[in-house]
Parts: C-alpha cells; sequence; structure tokens
C-alpha cells in the first residue's frame, strides 16, 4: 500500500546578516512515499477544524500529514458530515463508526481581539466512546505549524502509548554542484534553515543533547575539523583543529564534553575534548582505527567502530576502567553505531557483499536485525522515541533521506529534487 | 605551537592564492555561517585565515615552484593510488614518494600535506579513518627516508573529495589515492 504526501522543502530561509549576502537557493521539494506498514495503522478520523478556512495555514492538514507519514495511522474521510462537529460533544460517534474510523478528531479555530487564535482540539475513543484529551492553545498565525505538530504528539501519545517526535527538528547535509549547506528543518522537512554554507564537505551534524548546538565536521580548510555551533546566535568554535584529522563528534549526555577521533598523535583514535574547546583527553591506545564514538544514555560507556580485531566491528568501551568489549561478531564490516534511547540496543550500519544495510542489534539476546534492504544505506539517527531511524539512502544515483520504523515495518523515501540529502541528525524531544 | 599555527597560516594563505587564481571571478569567503560575519574569528585564527579568502600573493618568488611543477620533474607527480582496501605504497609509486622525501631532506623549511583519500564504498566517518591511514603511509615511508616527522601532516578527505565522482571501479581506483601539497602551493 503507497501513500503518497508532499511537502513544500523551500530552501534558503535565512536570516540575513548586514556582513553577509546569502544566496536565495532554488525552491526545491520533498515527496515522502510510505512504503508497507499501513496495515496495521489505526484508522482516524480527523475532521476540518471549524474557522480554518478563515486562515491561509490550517491545522487539521498537518496534524493529519503527521499521523499517517508516522505509518501508525490511516486517514478516515472526516469531511462532509453537517453540521461539522468541533467539540467532543457534538461528534455524533455512529457516523464515524459507520465510516470504519476507531479514534475522532475535531476542532476549531478563533480569532481574538488581539490578533492571536484560539485553536481548541478534542481526541475522541470512537470504539470505547469517550473522550480522551481536550485541549486549547493560544497562538499567532505564525504558530500554526507549530501548534499543528503539538496536537498530533499529544494524540500520538494517547493513542499508541509512545512520544510522539513531531515537534523535533532534524539536520541534514544539502549538496547542489559544489555548495555544501548545514540545514535544520521540523521533523516533516518544513521550515528549513540553512546555517551553514560551504564549498567544501560537510559531514556528521550532531544535535546537542538540549537542541541548542549543533556539533560538525567542516572540510573548508582542506582538512576535516570540528565545529560547534549555536543555533541560538549561529556563533561557532573550532573545538577540534589540531594537527591531523578531526572528527566524528559525539556529545555526552550532559553536553559538557564530545567525544572524537583525532589523528593528532598518530593513528585514528577517540579522545574526549569540553564542549567549549580546550586540550582533548585521550580515551584510550589502540594499534589500529578508532572512530565513530557515540556515547551510552547513561553516559558510563561508549560504543565505537574499530579494525582493532582485523576488520571494522562495533565496541564498547567502559570509560571508568577502560573495558573494552568487542559487540558485533558477525559479518566483515559493522560501523556507525547510534544506541537506542531506552540503552537496551543500538543501530548501525552493516555492509555484507558489498550491499550497506541499517540494522539493529539487542544487547541481550545479540539479535540482528537488517531494518533496509540497501544497497548505499548509512548515517542512521535515531529519533528521540527510539522508534524511528532517519537515515541515508541512494535513488537514481542520488542521495536522499529515508526513515524505517525501528521494527522494520514501515519505511519512508523522502526524495529529493535536484540536490543531494545526506548526514541527517534528530534533534531532542522539544 | 606557534610553528604549528605559523604553518597552519601558510597552508591556508597558500589555499586562499590557489581558489584565487584558479576560480579568479569567485569572490568571498567560502564558507557563510549565518549571523556570524564578524564573529567569524571565534575560532582560532587559523580558521579565518583559511576562510578569509584575502590572500598573499607572490609567496612563490623564490622559484621553487617551478621544481615543482615542471611536467617533466617527477616532484610534479603528487599523487599515490592504492588498491581496495590497501594501505600499502606500491612499488610503481616508490620513485614518487622517494623524491618528495629527498625534497623535503634537501629543504628542512619546506613544508607538505598527505591528504588521503577513499572510494565511495563505506561510512563518511569511517572512511576518514581510512584515507588517514593512506596518508600516514605514505608519510612514514618519507620519514624512512629521512624527512623531518614535522615537515609532514597528513590529513583525510575521506570520500568527500573523489577526483572521479563515477560509481564504478574505474572511478573507485582513482579516488583511493594519497595526494601531495607543498605549503605555499
Amino acid at each position: 500500500m503507497k501513500h503518497r504526501g508532499f511537502l513544500r522543502w523551500a530552501s534558503g530561509i535565512i536570516l540575513i546578516s548586514t556582513a553577509l549576502m546569502m544566496p536565495l537557493g532554488a525552491r526545491a521539494q520533498l515527496t515522502i512515499e510510505i512504503i508497507g506498514g499501513a496495515g496495521a495503522a489505526l484508522p482516524i478520523s480527523i475532521v476540518p477544524f471549524v474557522g480554518e478556512a478563515n486562515f491561509p495555514l490550517g491545522i487539521s492538514g498537518v496534524v493529519g500529514g503527521d499521523l499517517t507519514r508516522s505509518g501508525r495511522f490511516r486517514q478516515i474521510d472526516g469531511a462532509n458530515i453537517v453540521p461539522r462537529p468541533s467539540t467532543a460533544e457534538e461528534v455524533n460517534i455512529s457516523i464515524f463508526r459507520a465510516r470504519g474510523a476507531d479514534a475522532v478528531v475535531v476542532g476549531s479555530m478563533q480569532p481574538l481581539a488581539d490578533g492571536k487564535v484560539e485553536v481548541r482540539f478534542a481526541l475522541v475513543d470512537a470504539v470505547k466512546q469517550q473522550t480522551l484529551t481536550n485541549m486549547v492553545y493560544t497562538v499567532t498565525q505564525a504558530q500554526f505549524r507549530a501548534t499543528a505538530h503539538r496536537i498530533a504528539d499529544v494524540i500520538y501519545e494517547k493513542l499508541t502509548g509512545e512520544l510522539g517526535i513531531f515537534s523535533t527538528r532534524i539536520a541534514y547535509i544539502t549538496q547542489q554542484g559544489k555548495q555544501y549547506q548545514l540545514q535544520i528543518a521540523d521533523a516533516d522537512g518544513d521550515n528549513p534553515q540553512t546555517i551553514v554554507t560551504s564549498k567544501d564537505s560537510l559531514i556528521s551534524p550532531r544535535f546537542s543533547p538540549d537542541g541548542s548546538r549543533i556539533a560538525y565536521v567542516s572540510f573548508e580548510n582542506r582538512k576535516p575539523v570540528v565545529y560547534v555551533q549555536s543555533l541560538l546566535d549561529g556563533k561557532r568554535q573550532a573545538i577540534a583543529n589540531f594537527r591531523g584529522s578531526n572528527s566524528a563528534p559525539a556529545w555526552s549526555p550532559d553536553g559538557t564534553q564530545l567525544a572524537v577521533t583525532l589523528s593528532r598523535d598518530g593513528g585514528s583514535q577517540l579522545f574526549l575534548i569540553a564542549a567549549t574547546g580546550g586540550q582533548p583527553r585521550r580515551l584510550m591506545s589502540s594499534p589500529g582505527i578508532d572512530t565513530e564514538a557515540a556515547f551510552m544514555p547513561d553516559g558510563e560507556s561508549l560504543l565505537f567502530s574499530s579494525d582493532r580485531g582485523g576488520s571494522p566491528q562495533i565496541y564498547r568501551l567502559w570509560i571508568a576502567d577502560g573495558r573494552v568489549e568487542r559487540v558485533t561478531v558477525e559479518g566483515s564490516y559493522n560501523v556507525s553505531p547510534q544506541p537506542l534511547p531506552d540503552g537496551k540496543g543500538f543501530v548501525f550500519v552493516r555492509r555484507d557483499s558489498g550491499r550497506m544495510q541499517i540494522a539493529t542489534m539487542d544487547f541481550q539476546t545479540r539479535q540482528v536485525l537488517a531494518l533496509t534492504p540497501g544497497p548505499m544505506d548509512e548515517s542512521p539517527a535515531i529519533a528521540p522515541n527510539g522508534r524511528y531511524v532517519l537515515y541515508a539512502g541512494q535513488s537514481g544515483g542520488r542521495s536522499v533521506l529515508a526513515a524505517v520504523s525501528i521494527d522494520g515495518a514501515i519505511r519512508q523515501r523522502i526524495g529529493a529534487l535536484a540536490q543531494q540529502v545526506r548526514e541527517p541528525s534528530w534533534g531532542p524531544l522539544q | 605551537m606557534s610553528r604549528l599555527l605559523k604553518f597552519g597560516l601558510l597552508v591556508f594563505a597558500a589555499m586562499a592564492l590557489v581558489a584565487c587564481s584558479s576560480t579568479p571571478d569567485d569572490e568571498g569567503a567560502p564558507v557563510d555561517e549565518r549571523t556570524v560575519a564578524a564573529g567569524g574569528g571565534a575560532g582560532s585564527g587559523a580558521d579565518t585565515g583559511g576562510i578569509g579568502g584575502t590572500g598573499v600573493s607572490g609567496t612563490e618568488a623564490d622559484g621553487r615552484g617551478n621544481e615543482l611543477k615542471d611536467p617533466a620533474n617527477i616532484l610534479s607527480r603528487r599523487s599515490v593510488f592504492f588498491a581496495f582496501d590497501s594501505y600499502v605504497v606500491e612499488d610503481q609509486y616508490r620513485p614518487i614518494v622517494e623524491a618528495h622525501a629527498r625534497y623535503l631532506v634537501g629543504r628542512p623549511d619546506a613544508r607538505m600535506m598527505v591528504q588521503g583519500h577513499t572510494d565511495e564504498r563505506g561510512t563518511h566517518e569511517y572512511n576518514i579513518a581510512l584515507g588517514q591511514r593512506r596518508a600516514d603511509a605514505v608519510k612514514r615511508m618519507m620519514v624512512l627516508l629521512g624527512a623531518k616527522e614535522a615537515q609532514i601532516e597528513t590529513v583525510s578527505f575521506g570520500k568527500e573529495s573523489p577526483r572521479n565522482p563515477g560509481n564504478d571501479e574505474m572511478a573507485w581506483a582513482e579516488n583511493r589515492r594519497a595526494d601531495i601539497v607543498y605549503a605555499g602551493e
């Protein structure tokens, strides 16, 4: 079953600074295509909000788009019900049950005297015939989209028992010709903002745990250098710019330091460095490559890639005592570990017969599950609720973003026109 | 430290020079940061030197550029290519590495960067480490031949700067390499 939705992906929305002339990029568009998974989706009817037509941008459509793209819901037509319900009390459940809906969302948008708008919505469980939630928001028109994502989060959480991630942000790198950009957008791809533009490659963006800063690797100085940039004022600092290569930044859970890979003392080795820069502290010494560190949620250990055993495999280092344990045992190329938020497992990239796939591994059972078919999938970034993995894949010779549910059941291709998109990072819950 | 910084500045000034000469109509800094116009200096001095684009000119007036660029001179050959998954400098490239090592031995003030590259197979970050290993292999050979450690900085571009953007074995073979770039070029 295929669903096709469209996202506006206007690029180049930029704050104008007096000293910099920023180019306005051409408008591009992303297509999100859900592949499979809709069979288990919960049927939900989202009735257009009463009063919504008075505004250029509505809310119910954005809510519906969020829920549908999650793969957990499918929409049941809620239009053409007269009179149109806007509160839980006005919902005639038998009408919606007849249409096949298990849940109903209704709402209203009422202009206020101060120019703001009062947005109300209610979520009704049509099976149990009870109101699950009633909420009211007083917002400006500029906050409509953010409000819609909040509402989608509430609905998602009430009906699935898991945290919604529609209000989060993602970061990724775009490449158009020789222009590379680090962009940050809402989780649905809307509202993209360019925060770095370079003629040289950018890789490995990583949101800080509180979402206020982003670390990344830039090649603008003809070598890899790790920067930390504030998302509040755009100021940045080269926190690792040592002799040799500086790469693979990973935030500690408390946001005070980063693990980085430095070659300054020979080889590629792991170091800890303060988020504000300073002298790095070497984590361990190995004769091979150590890189791609990622902290476990408790901050006490980290996963990393190393070829100390002959082939690239994933290892775990306990920081306090320096103990190292090999984690992946099968296959000849297992890299890019990203721990799950509950610490019970991790997502990684495995290469098998030249095919690169996103996979998960459970620490307890050691079970490996391939989530994607490949052949060139990499850079997994896990949603803060642990339910989805954003990653970079190939389509038509170009790099595109895609998302897959943590059980591999629901996959979305996110196609971009005229540019390459890769290296995603998923920001924290807001 | 200050020597490192000086080398860094020299390299970046050289980069600016190269950038200017190769793309004369290309103006402005290669990197724009939102709201960071003056704040670009928030990093170390070497960074802003690298992105400033207002290059020093005439640094090659000593004439040594000729020797390094003369197509008839082996010193003009700057790339060492590697087999898949390999970091061994093959025999056919030894004369190039040896010539550059001799050059460094004869000019203790000369500085170079060896830039390692990989093909597109593998992840962005892991390939940085693989490219680093190729650059280190070239450096190790030069040091064994008498060049000083401090003369050679090894860095990696991983798969970020493919010479051939193709996706076949021919392109991959061109991209598995280490490039030699002198400070002042």
